[in-house]
């Protein structure tokens, strides 16, 4: 394989530019040689799972799609808003004809004639340099009426939301692109049944999209050779955090551990901080459970993540080391969550409110056991009611940082028992990490 | 049935129609899943979590997708890993449902303790207290104290006013969204929406003026908790305290079941008063809806401006007088008049008033020359071929056609817009023909805007697209054959219609002089569309025939009753005039000369200032009577208030004028009169006020007084469904068709219809004054 | 166009509104919402309820709709901000490289208080600047970051911050 299927700007600088990026051969091989079908057949057994964080194979949402009820349409989740996230905006950034040409392709294959790429409100420059890349892809005739010359028409459109985390959830995104509220509907039924405009839709990943060329152009084998049985493909781990090298890494699934990604030379290049260790990994943002240091051999992909009690989602690696309070640190997501909640349902409309405040409490020391306890209760109390996963998600990372650091939230108890371990101590201490500008500053890779 | 679906509720086998809720299929199974958001007549959202429950499915195998079985050889059931919404979940073959393990009982108890997190707890002082489905539901599956710290309540506006009409508590609110939805599904007002997000996330609205809908109130009603309150009721009574009276709406055509909720009152000197008006379930006609004109409306009946005892005019100025001194007066002088008397009646009044006005003109005065006030064109028609017996636009669907010509539903019938734009989302075809663009454009299959005056050619037209065969009139249908294809696009909807209901308004030009004679554009207008039912053969069949908008709600009670006793239109001299319920003074028209005057009415009205005698009647929240709606349906409302003054039932007054003419009639009640009416008129034969009482179970159940969930306790209907009268082609079979040649469009403005127009009722709601200045009259030059 | 009123949005904007509008289907114009709000915010400084009824118009929806929608959105300003917008990113990955020092040094060289700029936002004095810290813009491995007026700027020190605070000064 090249060293990169998705990142290729890396290997090859100014890809962005139509000229270096080249004619979009996937495409002309799927609108000229095949039928949509054999284009769905081919993702479907390449194995190609969403890489938006679910993990659901690409191919098998496609021909999910129902043949009549015309208009179909895509859309491209680029809505990247998860905390530690930022995988998307560097290949609508650096190598855009890739995601255009892989969500072209989508669009042959579902029969759909618009495609809208819905970018978070914050990617107003990003959009900028994908807007460049539509406009050459449409002067090239590779977009537009006729495709390649043939009767293929695809339209493809960017559409900036406006600030909320909610709209990366599918059918909150097709509300806001619809210019409403982003606030989840009913599933069933499933958008590609009833999406947009009621409409059978596609909605898929920026990163799932930027694979599809390469399936096309070398064959669903070729692919599948990539990363794992179940987890084929490669995958970019945004790394961030108290590493010493934040930033995107594209491996194969499954070839990596989160060892390899925080330590390795190609990697994270370790901590940020010589001599602090490891204390926990949020492997997916703010979403999934977090683990700790015992965790740092868990290979990445979805079957060995999740093995290991957590979720490989989209892949945004948070790294915290020994000088955090995971009572800050939980807190801090729940805020997240708390501020993201968007109102529709009960558990998590009242429920992260509730919990936050219970942080607040603890944080000010002014909670006691009972009320540590009832943090718990509360985030238990979410579980399995809500609407949509944001919910879910918010409680993930309060029980699984009970479940690890249970001793850090009783210690800050007014009411905890006086004998206090050593670490608990400085926990107020280390409340606020400090800034380490010094360990990053020729860290990133490109950009 | 082939359709029904079979499954167990709590081990309970249940049998509902294939698509079927599992919330409304417990419902029917006399199983309570607790609900907020969910509302039978809202699409579902599944967004308060209240309806959690186990649902089992018919595990199958993926091989030969056959149910698996068990040892026992029944189907084994899966299932799913978390509590699933009751309220988003359709019924499905063998589905196991449980509502009552501790799982679920433990669920219900989790959501309502996140609600009342942000709910203030104010019940002692909060109008929804006794009928709160919060409360009711808090009390039957809530837990029994919260963990939430009570300072950490929001402290928010209480008292935001979203319009002049409706107040929202944001601290009450549970943000389940029901007053959005059923401002975007029913009412189709996009006026509410939600604001912020998350636990900051509030009613709001901002249109112009606040909460712009004449729908408005009916979210108070269906609000779960005690969020929305009107501004007539807010803080004046405990719902307990309340005597709901069953009613009828006095306004409009549709004749929406009420409530009026009645209780003495401190504010009112102690005196019995209305207190709020609330739908009445019946889904034949309103459903659980009213508008706002229905609900705000009703002050005039406790207005201190009414008449409180009879005036006789004495050197210029009228003066008090004893109904004793204005009886005599009357009868001396209707006696000197000779048979040369006149009678104009109102629209408003009751079948029964209509009836003893008519038969003191016959008996008593010796004349038939009574008016119908105001004059509307094709009562007779609506008469013959009105729509037939069982018609029920909450049925109207798939394959059935609505014309619509020359009238605003939503301005005229608001209800009925209601329940049309529902009938068009069911598969119904909607064609909307008018001078202007209505409301109704907007769920039209065909919208036909014609020039103004050209109302009755393009019905014409319309008929001419349907059907070419031979008939009286087929030669002069042919002239007006179309060449606009939406007209032929009608007439194929037309043609193909299963059930045609044709809506005749009457925006249209007033009678004008046309070659020396005055022309009616409203009567050649409703014979095009009595011609076209004809023509087409929909008529004398439940869902078919014509649905007049008329502008009142007895219009064709008053008719019914005036024409059964052959009145004539005036023809020669009026030495003696009664006018009842009509005020032509004060709509700019003249009285014929006369030289006496009789007005009965509420109010000192510009043409009782002119009267020789003015009596004052009972308004009629105080008395018992009977409208007939538009779709000739006979309703009965109760007496609710005591009478204002020394006012009379109009009934009564008719009665006591004709005991000076040495008649003897027996009645002593309004149900009295019914029994004549019912004798002596065919269309209402077999009517009392019996079988107007009588009641029917009604799906969906919001109004039973079990009812937790829905809000509200007025939607009981206790006093009746009323009963469709026989159409005359019912009756007798017989139907012609006749031609009138349309009129040439006259040059004259035609003013639309407006709901929210000053009047002497309306104008005494001060609280719906905005309203009516809002309404600015809108004119089309014809 | 089917609106006979020319608002002024549309007098000035007018084939910006048309590309916007064009993107999407015909009957779908209330997809232009979200465009047409940044459009006016740009015009107006902030939603204001004029500039609301704007976009309804253009949409064909009611105001109260597009309202909702400012409401939802933490983009879109129902009150008048200052005419720079800074955002500094505070969520947990950022916060884990030092951007709660940052956003401190933020608010004193701005002159406003941190509790404000953490719960909603705070505007200068001069109303050239507002203040807010925010969650999550995707660009975690290049903390401390903020957006001005939504264009990026990464891994920055307090002095790359005051000199960028002057740059905008003057623009």
């Amino acid at each position: 394989m090249d060293k990169y299927v998705l990142l290729r700007h890396r290997d090859t600088p100014d890809i962005h530019k139509l000229s270096v990026y080249g004619e979009y051969t996937a495409l002309q091989k799927a609108v000229t040689t095949l039928t949509p079908e054999q284009v769905i057949n081919e993702v479907k057994v390449s194995g190609l799972r969403g890489r938006g964080g679910a993990g659901f194979p690409a191919g098998v949402k496609w021909s999910f799609v129902p043949k009549d009820r015309l208009p179909h349409y895509v859309t491209v989740n680029a809505d990247e808003s998860e905390p530690g996230t930022f995988k998307d905006r560097e290949l609508m950034e650096f190598n855009p004809h890739q995601v255009i040409e892989g969500a072209a392709i989508a669009a042959y294959a579902v029969g759909a004639t618009r495609v809208y790429h819905y970018l978070r409100g914050e990617f107003k420059s990003v959009a900028r340099r994908m807007q460049a890349a539509l406009d050459e892809a449409y002067a090239a005739g590779y977009l537009g009426q006729n495709v390649f010359g043939t009767h293929v028409e695809i339209q493809m459109f960017l559409h900036l939301g406006a600030g909320a985390y909610i709209c990366g959830e599918e059918s909150a995104l097709l509300e806001s692109l619809e210019g409403k509220r982003g606030q989840p509907r009913l599933r069933p039924p499933f958008p590609a049944v009833v999406g947009l405009y009621n409409q059978p839709t596609v909605i898929n990943n920026t990163e799932t999209m930027a694979n599809v060329p390469y399936i096309l152009n070398h064959g669903a084998e070729a692919y599948k050779k990539l990363g794992t049985e179940k987890s084929p493909g490669t995958k970019i781990f945004c790394l961030s955090g108290m590493v010493k090298r934040p930033g995107n890494y594209e491996a194969e699934l499954g070839k990596i551990s989160f060892r390899d990604l925080i330590f390795g030379e190609n990697f994270g290049q370790g901590m940020m901080v010589e001599g602090r260790n490891v204390k926990a990994i949020l492997p997916s943002g703010a979403s999934g459970p977090i683990v700790t240091e015992a965790a740092l051999d868990v290979l990445l992909d979805y079957e060995s993540v999740a093995a290991a009690g957590t979720i490989l989602g989209s892949a945004s690696v948070i790294v915290l080391d020994d000088s955090i309070d995971m009572v800050w640190a939980a807190g801090k997501v729940t805020h997240f969550f708390r501020h993201e909640s968007c109102g529709k349902c009960t558990p998590c409309r009242e429920g992260t409110y509730w919990m936050e405040k219970q942080y607040q409490d603890i944080l000010k020391g002014k909670a006691t056991l009972a009320d540590v306890q009832l943090l718990q209760d509360v985030a238990q109390q979410i579980i399995g009611k809500c609407l949509c996963p944001l919910g879910e998600f918010a409680t993930s990372p309060v029980l699984s940082s009970f479940q690890h650091f249970q001793a850090e939230y009783e210690a800050r108890a007014t009411d905890a028992k006086k004998v206090v371990p050593a670490k608990a101590a400085s926990a107020k201490a280390a409340a606020t990490p400090t800034a380490a500008k010094t360990a990053d500053t020729k860290a990133v890779p490109t950009t | 049935m082939a359709d029904l679906i079979n499954l167990f509720i709590d081990d309970v086998a249940v049998s509902v129609p294939k698509g079927t809720l599992i919330v409304d299929a417990a419902k029917r199974a006399d199983i309570d899943i607790p609900v907020f958001c969910y509302h039978p007549k809202l699409k579902p959202v599944g967004m308060c979590r209240m309806c959690l429950v186990q649902v089992g499915r018919v595990k199958l195998d993926r091989g030969t997708g056959q149910p698996v079985l068990d040892a026992n050889g029944s189907p084994e059931i899966a299932y799913g890993p978390k509590l699933e919404t009751s309220c988003t979940t359709p019924v499905e073959p063998g589905m196991r449902v449980i509502t009552n393990t501790d799982l679920v009982k433990r669920a219900q108890k989790d959501v309502l303790e996140f609600l009342l997190t942000s709910h203030p707890l104010d019940c002692p002082i909060c109008d929804k207290g006794g009928e709160c489905p919060l409360q009711n539901l808090t009390l039957t599956y809530g837990p029994g104290v919260t963990r939430f710290d009570y300072a950490d309540k929001q402290h928010l506006d209480k008292h935001y006013p979203l319009g002049e009409l409706i107040f929202l508590d944001k601290e009450r609110c549970i943000q389940c969204a029901r007053c959005i939805r059923f401002q975007d599904e029913i009412a189709d007002d996009h006026v509410l929406g939600f604001y912020e997000r998350g636990r900051k996330m509030q009613i709001e609205t901002m249109s112009t003026p606040g909460f712009d809908s004449k729908f408005s109130g009916n979210t108070t009603d269906i609000c779960p908790v005690g969020a929305l309150t009107t501004r007539d009721f807010r803080f004046r009574a405990r719902p307990w305290e309340i005597t709901n009276v069953p009613s009828i709406c006095p306004h409009c055509p549709v004749g929406c079941n009420i409530s009026l909720g009645t209780r003495r009152s401190a504010k009112g000197g102690g005196e019995w008063e209305i207190l709020r008006v609330m739908p009445r379930q019946n889904e034949a006609v309103n459903e659980i809806w009213i508008c706002d004109k229905g609900r705000f409306g009703h002050h005039y009946a406790r207005s201190q401006a009414r008449l409180q005892k009879p005036l006789i005019k004495k050197e210029g100025r009228l003066v008090e007088a004893t109904w004793e001194e204005a009886f005599s007066l009357i009868a001396d002088r209707f006696r000197a008049a000779n048979g040369k008397a006149a009678g104009w009646l109102g629209d408003r009044v009751s079948n029964e008033d209509a009836w003893l006005f008519g038969k003191l003109f016959r008996e008593g005065f010796n004349s038939a020359q009574l008016v119908n006030r105001p004059h509307v064109a094709g009562l007779d028609l609506v008469a013959r071929y009105g729509v037939g017996v069982g018609t029920n636009l909450g049925n109207l669907g798939q394959g059935d056609v609505v014309f619509i010509v020359a009238g605003d539903v939503e301005e005229t019938a608001p209800v009925h817009m209601l329940r049309l734009k529902a009938a068009v989302e069911r598969g119904a075809k909607l064609i909307v023909a008018n001078a202007r663009e209505t409301k109704m454009d907007r769920y039209a299959a065909i919208s036909i805007q014609y020039q103004p005056g050209m109302d009755t050619q393009t019905v014409y037209s319309l008929l001419a697209s349907v059907s070419n065969q031979q008939s009286a009139i087929s030669s002069q249908v042919a002239k007006f054959a179309p060449s606009d294809n939406k007209i032929k696009a009608a007439g194929q909807l037309i043609a193909e219609a299963q059930n045609l209901i044709v809506m005749l308004g009457d925006e249209r030009p007033y009678p004008v002089m046309v070659q020396g004679q005055y022309t009616d554009a409203g009567r050649a207008l409703a014979q095009a569309c009595a011609n076209l039912v004809v023509a087409t053969g929909h008529i004398g069949k439940a869902n078919n025939g014509l649905l007049p908008l008329w502008p009142h709600n007895n219009t064709q009670g008053v008719y019914d009753m005036l024409s059964a006793q052959g009145a004539e239109a005036l023809s020669g001299e009026v030495k003696a005039l009664y006018l009842v319920g009509t005020d032509p003074i004060g709509e700019g028209q003249n009285l014929p000369p006369t030289d006496f005057v009789v007005v009965q009415e509420l109010f000192l009205t510009p043409t009782a200032q002119q009267a020789d005698v003015v009596l004052p009647a009972l308004a009629w929240a105080e008395r018992d009577g009977t409208f007939t709606n538009a779709e000739r349906r006979v309703q009965r409302y109760y007496k609710a208030l005591p009478p204002t003054g020394q006012a009379k039932a109009d009934w009564e007054i008719f009665r006591l004028i004709a005991e000076k003419f040495g008649l003897k009639w027996s009645f002593f009640s309004a149900e009295g009169v019914m029994h004549e009416i019912a004798a002596q008129v065919a269309a209402y034969a077999g009517l009392d006020y019996v079988c107007l009482a009588e009641t029917k179970e009604e799906w969906p159940p919001v109004g039973t007084s079990s009812d937790l969930y829905f809000g509200g306790t007025a939607y009981d209907n206790r006093g009746g469904v009323g009963a469709q009268t026989k159409s005359l082609f019912e009756i007798n079979g017989r139907s012609e068709l006749k031609w009138i040649e349309p009129p040439p469009p006259s040059g004259q403005s035609i003013e639309p219809r407006r709901l929210n127009r000053p009047g002497t009722l309306i104008d005494q709601s001060a609280i719906y004054e905005v309203r009516l200045r809002a309404a600015e009259l809108v004119k089309i030059e014809a | 166009m089917t609106n006979e009123t020319m608002t002024p949005l549309l007098e000035k904007y007018a084939t910006q509104i048309e590309t916007v509008l064009s993107k999407y289907p015909p009957d779908r114009k209330q997809s232009a919402v979200l465009p047409l709000l940044y459009l006016a915010q740009r015009e107006y400084g902030y939603c204001t309820p004029e500039a609301i009824r704007e976009v309804a118009e253009i949409a064909g929806v009611e105001p109260t709709e597009v309202d909702a929608v400012v409401g939802f959105y933490t983009l879109f300003y129902d009150h008048p901000v200052g005419k720079h917008v800074v955002q500094v990113c505070n969520d947990l990955p950022c916060a884990l490289r030092g951007s709660d020092q940052f956003l401190e040094h933020a608010c004193q060289k701005l002159g406003l208080d941190k509790h404000q700029v953490e719960h909603g936002g705070a505007t200068t004095a001069d109303g050239e600047f507002t203040l807010e810290s925010v969650v999550c813009l995707a660009a975690c491995d290049k903390a401390p970051l903020l957006q001005i007026d939504l264009e990026y700027f990464e891994r920055l020190t307090p002095e790359e911050f005051d000199r960028l605070i002057e740059e905008y000064r003057k623009k």
